[in-house]
Order: C-alpha cells, then sequence, then structure tokens
C-alpha cells in the first residue's frame, strides 16, 4: 500500500512530518497510516504541476493523441489491477465488494478510456468575423487544476476529476478525501507507470481545512473543481473569489425527487425507488430522498417498500450475500441518526429500522418513513445516510411545485406510462438530470451536474471538457478576405 | 529467402472471401494470381469475388445490421472497444504486415512499418474514441414540440479501396463506417488484396459479430460493378482514379441513389516563393512527388517556383532525384521501390509524351532494371501548362517543375485543373501565405510542408477530386443518416 504524497512522480513524506490514520469503518480498526499533506505541500506540489505546464514542455508539446494514449494505458493497468482496488475501495469505504468490483471499477476504466478517446477531438473553430482577418480559436488547457474529492466512491471520483483534466492537457493537483486516500495513493502509482511526466499529477492525502483551504485560496492554482457538501463547496467560490478568481466548477448534495405516478409499473418502480435511496448505504449525491407518490397507489407503495427495506442483509462488505455496509465514520453516523430522531419527532411514522445495525458501530437499519410532511428536517436537509422519505401528492402541477421546493436541484426520478406526463415533468424539473422510468442510470458519456445549490458546471459527457478549456480566439490580419 | 518462408505461412484462410466471420470459397471457383512488383514473380493465388459474391455479403450484413441484431444492439462504446482491440491487433503483428504489404505493392519496407502501419493503428485508434461520441441534438422548434435528431448507421456500405496504400486505406474505410454502426462489404485492390485479408482475421479476433464486416477480394469491373449499383447497398465509398469515380457515381445514379463518396486523383500544385527556405522547399517538393514512388493521389506534380530562384531549385532538385536509390524494398538503404504491375508501361508513355512535348527531360525517364517494374526518377524543368505531363496525373517517379513570376498569375495557373485534392506553399511572408491558402481550390493546403496528414483532420477534394471528407470528425457525418424526431408537447417551455 503506499502511503505518502506524490508529488513530481515521487513519493516524499509530509513537510510537516504528521500523518493520517486511515480506518476501515466495517471494524472501526486502524488500516494504517499516511502521509498528511499541508499548504506547504500543497505549495511543492503546485510548483511541480506548473513546471510540467511549462510552454515546450514535455506534456505542452505531446501530440494531443499522445495525451490519449496514455490515458488508455491507464485503463489499462486499472484493469489489470481491478480486484486490488476494489478490494480497498471495500475495506477503506465500508463498500459492498461486488458492488465496488463490478459498478465502482467498470465506471473507473470506462471513464479513462472515454477521456482517452476526446484527447485529440478537442477542436476550436475558423469565424467569419466582419473585417479583413482570418480568425481562429484554440481550446487550450486552463493550467493547473486544484481538485478536491469526496469519500463516498474515491476510485471513480478520482478518475471523473484527472480524465476530463489530462484530456485537455492540464495538470493536476488532487487531494483525496482524507478518510478514503487509498486507492487514490493506488492510481498515483499507476500514473507513474502508465508514463505520465513528472508534475502532470499530484496526489496530496489530507483535511479540508488544511490542505483543501490551501488549494481553494492557492494565488496559483488556475482552477478548482470541488465534489462535497454544498456547505463546503460555499467556502470554495468564496475562497476562489478572495484569492485569485480562479474558475471553480463544484458537484454538491442534493436532496432529489422520485416522482411515482399511479399508472406506473408498480413493482418496478418500489424497486427503483429503493435502489435509487439505498445504494451505496444512501451515501449518494443522487440518493431519492423525497419518494412522492400518487395518493390511488401510496399505501400499496410504502408496504412494499418496507417489506424491500427489511429484506437487506447488513454485514461484513467483504462477503457475498451482503447487502449494505457500514457508514463511512462516526461523525457521517451521528448525523444520520440525529436526522432520523428529529424524524420521529416531528411526526412522521417511522415504518422500520430508525436504529443502529446489530453489529459493531457504524451500521444503520434501512429505515423507511411515511407520512412525511415537506416542512420536516428529513424532507429538506440532505441526509447521505439509509433512510427513505415517502410522501404522498394529487396532482401533477402540486408535485412539479413541491419537488422543484428545495435549493438542491441535482437529479429527479419520474415512473409513468403516460408520455404527456413524462415529458411535462422532466421539462419542469430544476434538475441537472431527470430520469423517466428508472434511476440512477448513469453513463460516462452523459453530462452530470446540478442546478442551483447542487452546484455548478457538468462532468462527464462532452460538456466536462468545456470545463477545462480555456478559449483563445486568434485573429490575423489578411490583405484580402474571401469567403 | 524471406519471401520463401513468407509463403509457407500464407494458408488457405487468409486468401479467400471472408463473410460472415468465415472464409469461402468464390461461387464461381475462379482465383487471381498476386504479384510480388520487385520480381514480377507471382505470390500466391486469391479466390476471386464477382457478383454472387457481392450478393451472399449484402445479405450478410444486411442481417447483421438488422433492428435488434447484436451489431445494433451493442453499446457504442462498446463498438469502440471492437476497433481498439483491432487496433491492438494490428500494432501485434504489425511486422508481418508491413512485410505483406512490401510484397505485394513494392512498398520500401521500413515507410511501410513507419508510415503505413502507423497511419493504420492511429485511424483505428482514432474512431474507437468516437463511437461513443457521435452526438445528435435537441433542438428548439417553433410549436408545441420537443424536438432532437438521432445520429443512425445508414446500413450496408460498400467500399472500394486502391492499391496505393492497401491496409491504410482499408483502416480509413472501416474506422469511421463501424465507428457509427454501419456493417461493410469491402473490395480490396486485386493488385494488393493480401493485407486486408489478414485483418480480416484480425477482425475476427477482435470479436467483431459475424456478417460486420466481409472482405471479398475481386476486380473493378466485376465486383467492383456489383458494388455500385447493388440494390441493396446503402453507400458506395469509393478511393482511386477520377475515371472510375465517375462510373461508381453513374451506377449510383442508375440503382438506388445510394450516397457516394469519392476519393479521386490529382495534379497537385506546389508553390515555391523566392524568400522560401530554399533546401526545405526542395527536400519536401522532392518528397512530395517521389513518395511512394510517385504513387500518391497527393502527388506535388506540378511545382510552380518563383523565377528568381527557378534555375538553382532545378538544378537542386535534380541533383536529390540523382541521389534517390532505387531497389528492393527490403534494403534498409531504398527510397523508392517498384511500380505497381500494370501501371509502369503508362508512367513511362507519359514521360515520352512529356519529350515529345518539348519539355526538357533533366534526368531519369527510363525504367531500371530486368526484373521487376522500376522506373528512374524523373524531372522535367520548362513545362508549360497546356502539355499533358502538367495537366494529366501520372502517378509515378515523375516531377514537373515550372516558372511563375507574380502571385496572382500562380493562384490562376494553380486552380486551372478539373483536380482539387491538395496544394502547398513555400514562403516565409505570412500575407503571402494567407492569400494563397485561402485562394486554392483544393482540399487541403500545406504551408511549408508536404503531405503533412493526421487522422485528426478532414481529407478530401474539391471538384473532380472527389466529394466529402475522410478523417477527423467531418468523416463520421458521410456514414450517418440523421433521423429528426418531433414528439407533440401538451405545453412547451424554454
Amino acid at each position: 500500500m503506499h502511503d505518502q504524497v506524490f508529488i513530481g512522480n515521487e513519493w516524499h513524506e509530509s513537510c510537516s512530518g504528521r500523518k493520517i490514520p486511515v480506518y476501515n469503518p466495517t471494524t472501526e480498526k486502524l488500516l494504517c497510516e499516511v502521509e498528511e499533506a499541508d499548504s506547504d505541500d500543497v505549495d511543492k506540489a503546485v510548483r511541480s504541476a506548473r513546471a510540467a505546464f511549462q510552454m515546450g514542455s514535455p506534456w505542452r508539446s505531446m501530440d494531443a493523441s499522445d495525451r490519449g494514449h496514455l490515458l488508455n494505458r491507464l485503463a489499462d493497468l486499472v484493469e489489470r489491477d481491478r480486484l486490488l482496488l476494489a478490494t480497498l475501495e471495500a475495506l477503506n469505504c465500508g463498500k459492498v465488494f461486488l458492488v465496488a468490483y463490478f459498478v465502482d471499477l467498470m465506471a473507473t476504466i470506462k471513464t479513462l478510456r472515454y477521456y482517452s478517446g476526446w484527447a485529440d477531438k478537442i477542436h476550436g473553430k475558423t469565424i467569419p468575423v466582419d473585417g479583413e482577418y482570418f480568425t481562429y480559436t484554440r481550446h487550450e488547457p486552463i493550467g493547473v487544476c486544484g481538485q478536491i474529492i469526496p469519500w463516498n466512491f474515491p476510485l471513480m471520483m478520482f478518475v471523473w476529476k484527472i480524465a476530463p483534466a489530462l484530456c485537455c492537457g492540464n495538470t493536476v493537483v488532487i487531494k483525496p478525501a482524507e478518510q478514503t486516500p487509498l486507492s487514490a495513493l493506488h492510481m498515483a502509482a499507476l500514473i507513474k507507470e502508465a508514463g505520465f511526466p513528472p508534475g502532470v499529477v499530484n496526489v496530496l492525502p489530507g483535511y479540508g481545512q488544511t490542505a483543501g483551504c490551501a488549494i481553494s485560496h492557492h494565488m496559483d492554482i488556475d482552477k478548482v473543481a470541488f465534489t462535497g457538501s454544498t456547505a463546503v463547496g460555499k467556502l470554495i467560490q468564496k475562497a476562489a473569489g478572495e484569492s485569485n478568481l480562479k474558475r471553480v466548477t463544484l458537484e454538491l448534495g442534493g436532496k432529489n425527487p422520485n416522482i411515482v405516478f399511479a399508472d406506473c409499473d408498480l413493482e418496478y418502480a418500489v424497486e427503483q425507488a429503493h435502489s435509487g435511496l439505498f445504494f451505496n448505504q444512501g451515501q449518494c449525491c443522487l440518493a431519492g430522498s423525497r419518494v412522492f407518490v400518487e395518493e390511488p397507489i401510496y399505501e400499496e407503495f410504502v408496504r412494499r417498500s418496507v417489506e424491500k427495506a427489511r429484506s437487506k442483509v447488513l454485514g461484513n462488505p467483504l462477503l457475498p450475500g451482503v447487502d449494505q455496509g457500514p457508514q463511512i465514520n462516526q461523525k457521517q453516523f451521528n448525523k444520520i441518526m440525529e436526522l432520523i430522531e428529529s424524524g420521529k419527532r416531528e411526526g412522521a411514522t417511522l415504518e422500520c429500522g430508525g436504529s443502529p445495525g446489530g453489529q459493531q458501530g457504524l451500521f444503520i437499519q434501512p429505515t423507511v418513513f411515511s407520512n412525511v410532511r415537506d416542512h420536516m428536517r428529513i424532507a429538506k436537509e440532505e441526509i447521505f445516510g439509509p433512510v427513505q422519505q415517502i410522501m404522498c401528492f394529487r396532482s401533477i402541477s402540486e408535485v412539479i411545485e413541491r419537488a422543484n421546493a428545495t435549493q438542491y436541484g441535482l437529479a429527479a426520478g419520474v415512473f409513468t406510462n403516460d408520455i404527456n406526463k413524462a415529458l411535462t415533468v422532466s421539462s419542469a424539473l430544476q434538475a441537472g438530470m431527470v430520469w423517466v422510468n428508472c434511476y440512477n442510470a448513469m453513463s460516462i458519456q452523459c453530462p452530470f451536474g446540478g442546478f442551483k445549490m447542487s452546484g455548478n458546471g457538468r462532468e462527464l459527457g462532452e460538456y466536462a471538457l468545456q470545463e477545462y478549456t480555456e478559449i483563445k480566439a486568434v485573429t490575423i490580419r489578411i490583405s484580402q478576405k474571401s469567403s | 529467402m524471406l519471401e520463401v518462408r513468407l509463403k509457407l505461412r500464407m494458408t488457405h484462410t487468409c486468401t479467400s472471401i471472408f463473410i460472415n466471420n468465415e472464409w469461402q470459397d468464390s461461387v464461381s471457383g475462379k482465383v487471381f494470381p498476386v504479384y510480388n512488383p520487385a520480381t514480377g514473380e507471382q505470390i500466391c493465388e486469391v479466390q476471386e469475388a464477382d457478383k454472387a459474391d457481392v450478393d451472399k455479403a449484402v445479405q450478410a450484413a444486411r442481417l447483421a445490421f438488422s433492428l435488434g441484431s447484436v451489431w445494433r444492439r451493442m453499446d457504442a462504446s462498446e463498438r469502440g472497444r471492437l476497433l481498439s482491440k483491432l487496433a491492438d491487433l494490428v500494432e501485434r503483428d504489425s511486422v508481418y504486415l508491413a512485410t505483406i504489404e512490401s510484397l505485394d505493392s513494392g512498398k520500401p519496407f521500413l515507410p511501410t512499418l513507419f508510415v503505413d502501419l502507423q497511419g493504420t493503428i492511429k485511424t483505428l485508434r482514432y474512431f474507437a474514441g468516437y463511437a461513443d461520441k457521435i452526438h445528435g441534438t435537441s433542438i428548439p422548434m417553433d410549436g408545441e414540440y420537443l424536438t432532437f435528431t438521432r445520429y443512425e448507421p445508414i446500413g450496408v456500405c460498400g467500399q472500394i479501396v486502391p492499391w496505393n496504400f492497401p491496409l491504410m486505406m482499408t483502416a480509413w474505410k472501416l474506422g469511421p463506417a463501424l465507428a457509427c454502426g454501419n456493417t461493410v462489404v469491402l473490395k480490396p485492390a486485386e493488385e494488393t488484396p493480401l493485407t486486408c485479408l489478414y485483418m480480416a482475421a484480425l477482425i475476427k479476433e477482435a470479436g467483431f459479430p459475424p456478417g460486420v464486416i466481409n472482405i471479398l477480394p475481386g476486380f473493378g469491373p466485376t465486383a467492383g460493378a456489383a458494388i455500385a449499383s447493388h440494390m441493396g447497398i446503402d453507400k458506395v465509398a469509393f478511393t482511386g482514379s477520377t475515371e472510375v469515380g465517375k462510373l461508381i457515381q453513374e451506377a449510383a445514379g442508375k440503382s438506388n441513389l445510394k450516397r457516394v463518396t469519392l476519393e479521386l486523383g490529382g495534379k497537385n500544385p506546389n508553390i515555391i516563393f523566392a524568400d522560401a527556405d530554399l533546401d526545405l522547399a526542395v527536400e519536401e517538393a522532392h518528397q512530395g512527388v517521389f513518395f511512394n514512388a510517385g504513387q500518391c493521389c497527393t502527388a506535388g506534380s506540378r511545382v510552380y517556383v518563383e523565377e528568381p530562384i527557378y534555375d538553382e531549385f532545378v538544378r537542386r532538385s535534380v541533383e536529390r532525384a540523382k541521389r534517390r536509390i532505387v531497389g528492393s524494398p527490403f534494403d534498409p538503404m531504398t527510397e523508392q521501390g517498384p511500380q505497381v504491375r500494370k501501371h509502369q508501361s503508362r508512367v513511362l508513355e507519359f514521360i515520352q509524351i512529356g519529350i515529345t512535348e518539348g519539355a526538357k527531360l533533366e534526368c531519369g525517364g527510363k525504367a531500371l532494371g530486368l526484373k521487376g517494374f522500376f522506373i528512374e526518377p524523373t524531372v522535367f524543368s520548362n513545362v508549360r501548362d497546356d502539355m499533358r505531363i502538367a495537366r494529366e496525373e501520372i502517378f509515378g517517379p515523375v516531377q514537373q517543375i515550372m516558372k511563375f513570376k507574380t502571385i496572382d498569375e500562380v493562384i490562376e495557373r494553380a486552380n486551372n485543373s478539373d483536380y482539387g485534392l491538395v496544394a502547398a506553399v513555400f514562403t516565409k511572408d505570412i500575407s503571402k501565405a494567407m492569400t494563397i491558402s485561402t485562394a486554392m481550390q483544393a482540399g487541403t493546403v500545406w504551408i511549408n510542408c508536404f503531405n503533412a496528414l493526421s487522422t485528426q483532420c478532414p481529407f478530401g477534394g474539391y471538384k473532380m477530386s472527389g466529394n466529402g471528407r475522410e478523417m477527423g470528425e467531418n468523416g463520421l457525418k458521410e456514414y450517418s443518416e440523421v433521423k429528426t424526431i418531433t414528439i407533440k408537447m401538451v405545453a412547451k417551455n424554454s
């Protein structure tokens, strides 16, 4: 296991000498310690990334197709080490191993391959301007990009960040979450093995308040990309304004509505709503945590959802047959339990769960609340745990208004067989992704991101390229133009 | 010695017709010989496809394209994975493929390995990357509608490739067609079918479903004509002579209005100003016309040199041509191999015409050696625009050097051609460079370079050098059919 700071393709001890303890949330035991990066380490990394970005450097003078080639090689190496990486994710995050292997690792490999294909297809334009000029645009890399990623999908988030950035020719200083640095550090080793020049990717495990803060305030970082909570996202945007107006993209929280009409395929809707909330122990920005069900099918929907929740098997994520692992740490555990208590106090009906899981400390029973009213905390705040809220609605205009009555706007689901309802609702919802008769249907070709306080900018698909590109227009005087 | 060992490796499989991932004999039972142009000797015999075989192939390709088939239902990214795997396999077998290509076409081995094979691999990888990035649009239409476009594959594509870059032209055709989800019936040139047939084996190994790619070695007037006029083929793509390109377009019109893209000949102007870097210009002009023994549609076969440097340019070009090493493709010192079998006499004929028309033969002009189809690097000066050697595509190692005085004059003379494939200009002056490149009626214009091609850039001709573009994002358009879908909305909002 790699446990140091990765700068300039070399492993370093932290400047401060401090280390971060890394835990296995299933056992709550210490897995290892890794070097803790702080602002001095960030300075070192930025210097390395800046040098790698200089005009004439190997990275700047490389064919775009060769950048793609390196990303493809990295995908090959992740594929080679798939078992190891899936095990690290399961150990470090409490993710169910088979899910880590088949979902997280598959998405990781596909993301790298997808962006490897884009590298030499990033086109500027030639433009017919007024006057005797020849004008074209160059789509240049922005420069040194700071990237701060969360603990819920550590490896997948790592490549969602580095792949488009590198594809466009940037250099990167990336800080994995302090809870989950291990897969990122293994990736650093693979990046070196793949042949990326030194300084192109630098990996700095550290805390948000120190290393993360240093990144968002740094005067020589040209762009910061953050995935995490809305609260911290606001700090990052502030910091960018206070420092050098670095470009900012944010992927933040969600309180995502999942709207189920009476004319849907009921069993399928129950199942999709269930997995849409409980996936990854509920620790997803996309969690469909407000399930709006049309009145005629409400009771039946609740009954079937509770049955599904009760059938989930909690346990050691490395073992087959386990559906749900532990929450990531005590802090998250406490927050989820506090919100569950508020649900009980505020008068929602606790249908099942609501208590810690049988085993050691960090497990929480799959929990379902019905008769939830929109003003309750569990209906407004992001829980980030295995807690499903089911509300009742009567009319289409009512549910659209209620679904949109939130500062968030990341994703939404609609279950109906009626084409008009589907198109009307999907057009009306203030959400970056709307799923019709499905949930969590994600693919790397498709843009991902939020309206309102769920973030700004888009990741994945061709759209991500815009966020990692700086446009330069070049205008050349010519003696006589022709169309 | 090398040739003998290779002959033993040519099994029955890579000399037959490839349909539905299976090797088959021709329906007629006919075979045709394939020659080594460096020695004139026969390498092997290959099954000869004709109309009946084309019918079988189209049937297989149509089935592979039907709604609900494995190919139609596959994730786009998975089509990309298959192309990427094919690129890996070509890379794995690149020395073998370069050897077969040299043997079959007379191309010198080292350039074949470093240019043709690299070009082939890069093309396949480039289009592998595009497969899941072919986007339609959603459109704010007038009225209460939700409208979007789908970029669908066209269907069964007939592809006819030439003998000058057999393997690379195969990749140029397959890459975009498969990235977009089409199925293919491809006919390699009868002079050079071997590397294309070996690719068929790699296509099967890569895991493409049966019927997606079918390879039919055969002759133009039979198999090629059957493809161009087939009622069950949705599009035909052809690279070759302008003369045959016209027949293909005619056949498309007569049959089912299949979509047509053509990459045809060129008589490409290379304009050298007095302020050019002279050494660079001489060398680039030399390689620009003599590369691949002059057998390039991009050959810079009309070199226009500004008067002040004309004599010096001719002197240096002749000296360079005399230094060009002609020999066996497998000799590492060789710069120029033989012509392809049936074209040597045509080139020699053109040289005689040039002499008769009064151009000055500066060097070369004759066939070389007793075996094989070699021709001396040949330079003509004092060429007038009305001479046949200045107007017609020679497709051999023959350089024409003309004199010009003014920029307006040379623009007019350069454009005075039915062709319009490429052009080049050598100058240090930014205004001259911009003016010439804007004015040239050519699909590609090079400034201070020649033959600078790469898979990311669209390539194709103005006028009778063809229509449509290959390579780059533009290549995808030619292999897509656009469908607009409009859905009534109860109430639209922006």
